[in-house]
């Protein structure tokens, strides 16, 4: 049987995009946790040219890139499906796909790179503007039609492309201290976080919420203090 | 019912190179309608409300937008005529990756080259050729990325080579004296009559940057 291999880290909404896929597809991994501050020769030797995580080993050959790992997987282990058949719809999910992976990483809703709560005053200003501009994209033209998920009635790779913000967000907005997704101006948004996190593999694949604010919190202090 | 495939692009566009090219390379017929990006079409606005940006593929009525989506759309839809992506998915993800890397560091860097100065546009000189060095290794003795014939990482990239002469311009160096085998195989992708009748000549682009520059005051 071939083995999988995941290099991760627990704070990180793209590492979890690898997560759900494979365990929505029921597919066993080994976990190999990175500490992102000493990262291990392994994950050097196998993600030479942008050395970050996730980085997925299948029978010993990487594949880099969170919005490229599961379309491998999907390739590999067809079901459950999680991306259209149909080539249209199909550009239409890559389209979010690639929308999510643009702002979120411009952002970012990584902890270990947000600006939100590693800033302050004008800097911390723009990147709210950047978010707010995006949860607006994605009610007005991502979720019309009032779905439950972005591709329909099935959860996809779209949704998980957007995990950050169902969780991520709200934990870094409380380290920040802010408060930017408001649910009733974004009504189908909210829906939608909701109809996500209760996916049974979503719901029990969250990042710890509290232990991640913890950290933020310690972060966001030692940066101000620098300042 | 035939086919009504409609590409609203702007002619130096690396971006709308891409879908020239892949539409070229499989012999689809579609119609080619020139935007001014000053002054946005309707159609344009309509079928890209979230970006309104060029390229946008329009096949019977329905938009697609992004030129690697688009790029991957054609190669989904007419998969019989000159395959682009590998058929093997390990090879696949490599392509795309690849594909990836070209499209977060190329036109960034290359930008960079040609709107500042100084220690900014060297810092940008020297990532942009270290970025061309790495894509000149995963391309190691074969005639294309994609191996014996023209490949999804080609399409993608070739592009930019019409660019080449407004970087060096610019940024005063060589690309070819750096990166010879890059050169060595964006010429021999240009012989190929797909690749040669969708990139506007080097001097052409040269041209218009210097427009540009002149238009947002950058000396």
């Amino acid at each position: 049987m071939a083995v999988v291999k995941l290099f991760g880290a627990w704070t990180s909404p793209y590492f979890y995009r690898v997560i759900w896929a494979l365990k929505l597809k029921g597919i066993p991994y080994e976990c190999i946790e990175e500490d992102l501050l000493n990262k291990s020769p392994l994950l050097l030797q196998y993600n030479p040219v942008h050395k970050k995580i996730p980085v997925l080993v299948h029978d010993g050959k990487p594949i880099c890139e969170s919005t490229i790992i599961p379309q491998y997987i999907e390739e590999i282990w067809p079901q459950p499906s999680l991306l259209p058949s149909d080539p249209y719809e199909r550009a239409m999910a890559r389209f979010w796909i690639k929308f999510a992976d643009d702002k979120l990483i411009l952002l970012a809703l990584s902890p270990s790179i947000s600006k939100m709560y590693r800033a302050s005053g004008e800097e911390q200003e723009k990147a709210v503007k950047y978010i707010l501009e995006m949860l607006e994209t994605m009610e007005d033209h991502g979720l019309i039609g009032g779905k439950k998920f972005f591709g329909g009635d099935k959860i996809s790779m779209v949704d998980m492309a957007f995990g950050a913000v169902a969780h991520w967000l709200g934990v870094i907005e409380d380290a920040a201290g802010l408060k930017i997704f408001e649910a009733h101006k974004f009504p189908r948004l909210q829906s939608w976080i909701q109809n996500f996190k209760e996916v049974p593999i979503i719901k029990e694949n969250l990042t710890d919420r509290d232990k991640m604010f913890a950290l933020l919190k310690r972060r966001r202090e030692m940066l101000l203090a620098s300042k | 019912m035939a086919d009504e495939l409609v590409l609203l692009d702007f002619w130096p566009s690396p971006f709308g190179m891409r879908v020239r090219i892949a539409l070229a390379e499989k012999g689809i017929k579609h119609e080619y309608r020139e935007e001014d990006l000053r002054n946005k079409s309707a159609l344009l606005l309509q079928m890209n409300p979230v970006h309104k940006k060029i390229p946008v593929l329009i096949h019977n009525g329905k938009p697609v937008c992004e030129s690697l989506i688009q790029v991957q759309y054609i190669d989904e839809v007419w998969h019989d005529q000159a395959p682009l992506l590998p058929s093997d998915p390990y090879q696949r993800a490599i392509a795309r990756f690849w594909a990836d890397f070209v499209d977060k560091k190329i036109y960034e860097l290359g930008r960079k080259i040609w709107t500042t100065k100084g220690e900014e546009q060297e810092a940008g000189k020297k990532e942009f050729i270290e970025c061309l060095k790495l894509l000149e290794g995963e391309l190691g003795d074969k005639p294309y990325f994609g191996g014996e014939n023209l490949g999804y990482v080609d399409v993608v990239l070739v592009p930019f080579y019409s660019w080449f002469l407004a970087y060096e311009k610019c940024g005063n160096f060589s690309i070819e004296a750096e990166c010879p085998k890059l050169i060595a195989w964006a010429k021999r992708c240009l012989q190929k009559e797909s690749v040669s009748k969708s990139l506007p000549d080097q001097e052409k682009v040269y041209g218009f940057v210097l427009q540009l520059k002149k238009i947002f005051g950058i000396e």
